[in-house]
């Protein structure tokens, strides 16, 4: 009888330990697939950026020092690696694009601009999707921080080398004021 | 109340009106079948062709739906804001990337349809395209994307089987008092007489009840769809906006049906209200200002 009661105790927990663990991969696996969707944006945000400066730079050739700002904010983000790196580099970029396009408001002709425009609602779309795949990451990271921390998970998360992950922050203002609307 | 807790409370009142709703199948089919002495067969019946029916356009009334209101496709270089939009809620939402269509009509109005997410459809009026701004768009866009996250094509499906259930148990019952009610009264009168007074009374009264329990879910289900909506686009106030827009258009959408009505954002018919207390008992949308009221509040 004891060994039935023991046994069926051990058969519990392995029970519990092994749909913790698989629960706790597929949640992992959601953030990083996420993480890569932030990746994938980034990136197309970054690779218009040559193509809006070039096309400013026709008009407004002498601001330099904004075109300097912007392109090395492009690099910077392109060679982050971390989240939190990514995501400093991301607000330095917005900050930088910003004043790049206070500059492009003065030319009246820039901003007739077909080519110009177009860019300009591509950039304005492409910093949504970077702002909702990272809503995304950052919903799918906090269930599973959540599962992670909570008890009795919290003992054998941590047995298993499970660790809470990191958040993509940025400035809270970022999201709506960097739209680039004229 | 918090966007969260207003789709919990949302989530909650669906299951209690699912949970009344069975019951009443079940005790409606349990009187008939007192009432005529044939047990529980009605519900049987009344269940297959009522499920024969709801298969039908649960499978192919997307394809049903787009050729009754004459939509076509929407691209992204034609209609940027909406697939650009379309792409972004996907992403937030951690859906796949619905199919997009439009349709010609300057009304201001938007549905879902779709079984599950991969099978999703999103459809939008031209009126809508060229009236709304960006973030309207996304407000409305993400209301119907929630309508297809949360299942409600399905659950709207199956409450229609219930109610198509009830109401083909009681005119099988009606008509069944009239054609083979004579052989009945020579049998056993008397263990059947009470719940045949209350049969009668039954057959009459609950297909109205299954239709304004219907039409309360449909209700419930949009409260849920905006807030719900909200929490995807962080920004209440734009569907807001789009209401209000809605609101104050007097146009009626021409492919509009009936059996379509509940699928748009507003109702497409603009409330052809009683003009009395329980007009609203009969509506598939709740009062748009109160819907507004509510976004505004999050």
């Amino acid at each position: 009888m004891p060994i039935l009661i023991v046994g069926g105790v051990i058969f519990l927990i392995a029970l519990f330990v092994w749909s913790l663990y698989n629960g706790l991969i597929t949640n992992a696996t959601q953030i990083d697939e996420a993480w890569s969707q932030i990746d994938v944006q980034l990136k197309r945000r970054a690779d218009l950026i040559p193509n809006i400066v070039s096309t400013v730079k026709g008009y407004a050739k002498h601001e330099k020092s904004v075109f300097e700002n912007v392109t090395k904010a492009r690099s910077a983000l392109l060679s982050a690696e971390t989240p939190e790196k990514m995501a400093k580099a991301n607000d330095q970029l917005s900050g930088a694009l910003k004043n790049l396009f206070a500059v492009a408001e003065s030319y009246p002709q820039l901003r007739a601009n077909e080519n110009f425009l177009g860019l300009q609602k591509e950039l304005s779309d492409t910093e949504d999707k970077v702002a909702y795949s990272r809503q995304f990451y950052n919903s799918t990271v906090m269930d599973f921080n959540v599962k992670v921390k909570l008890f009795p998970n919290s003992v054998i998360a941590n047995m298993l080398g499970f660790k809470e992950r990191p958040f993509f922050k940025t400035d809270e203002e970022d999201r709506k004021s960097v739209k680039v609307e004229f | 109340m918090s966007i969260r807790s207003q789709i919990a409370s949302n989530v909650v009142k669906t299951y209690v009106i699912m949970t009344l709703f069975i019951c009443v199948v079940i005790g409606l089919a349990y009187v008939f079948g007192q009432a005529t002495g044939y047990g529980d067969s009605y519900l049987g019946i009344a269940l297959v062709i009522s499920f024969a029916s709801s298969l039908v356009s649960y499978f192919w009334g997307d394809k049903i739906v787009l050729a009754m209101s004459k939509a076509r496709p929407a691209t992204r270089k034609n209609e940027f804001d909406f697939y650009t939009v379309a792409e972004n809620l996907s992403i937030a939402g951690g859906l796949p990337m619905p199919k997009l269509y439009v349709i010609e009509d300057s009304a201001i109005n938007a549905f879902a349809t779709g079984r599950d997410p991969q099978h999703a459809i999103v459809c939008v009026t031209t009126g809508l395209l060229d009236r709304l701004d960006r973030r309207e768009i996304e407000g409305v866009v993400a209301h119907e994307l929630s309508h297809i996250k949360n299942y409600d094509i399905r659950l709207m499906v199956v409450v229609a089987v219930l109610v198509g259930t009830v109401a083909y148990a009681s005119d099988m019952f009606l008509r069944n008092l009239w054609w083979g009610g004579r052989d009945r009264d020579n049998d056993d009168r008397n263990s059947g007489n009470v719940f045949f007074i209350i049969g009668i009374i039954l057959a009459v009264i609950t297909p109205l009840i299954a239709t304004l329990i219907q039409l309360a879910m449909s209700r419930k289900r949009e409260y849920l769809a905006d807030a719900s909506g909200a929490l995807l686009t962080r920004y209440p106030e734009g569907l807001a906006r789009a209401l209000e827009k809605i609101s104050k258009d007097k146009e009626v959408l021409e492919g509009a049906t009936n059996a379509t009505a509940h699928l748009y954002i507003a109702d497409p018919f603009k409330g052809k209200s009683f003009g009395a207390w329980f007009s609203g008992l009969f509506d598939t949308h709740p009062p748009i200002k109160d819907r507004i009221r509510i976004l505004r509040s999050m």
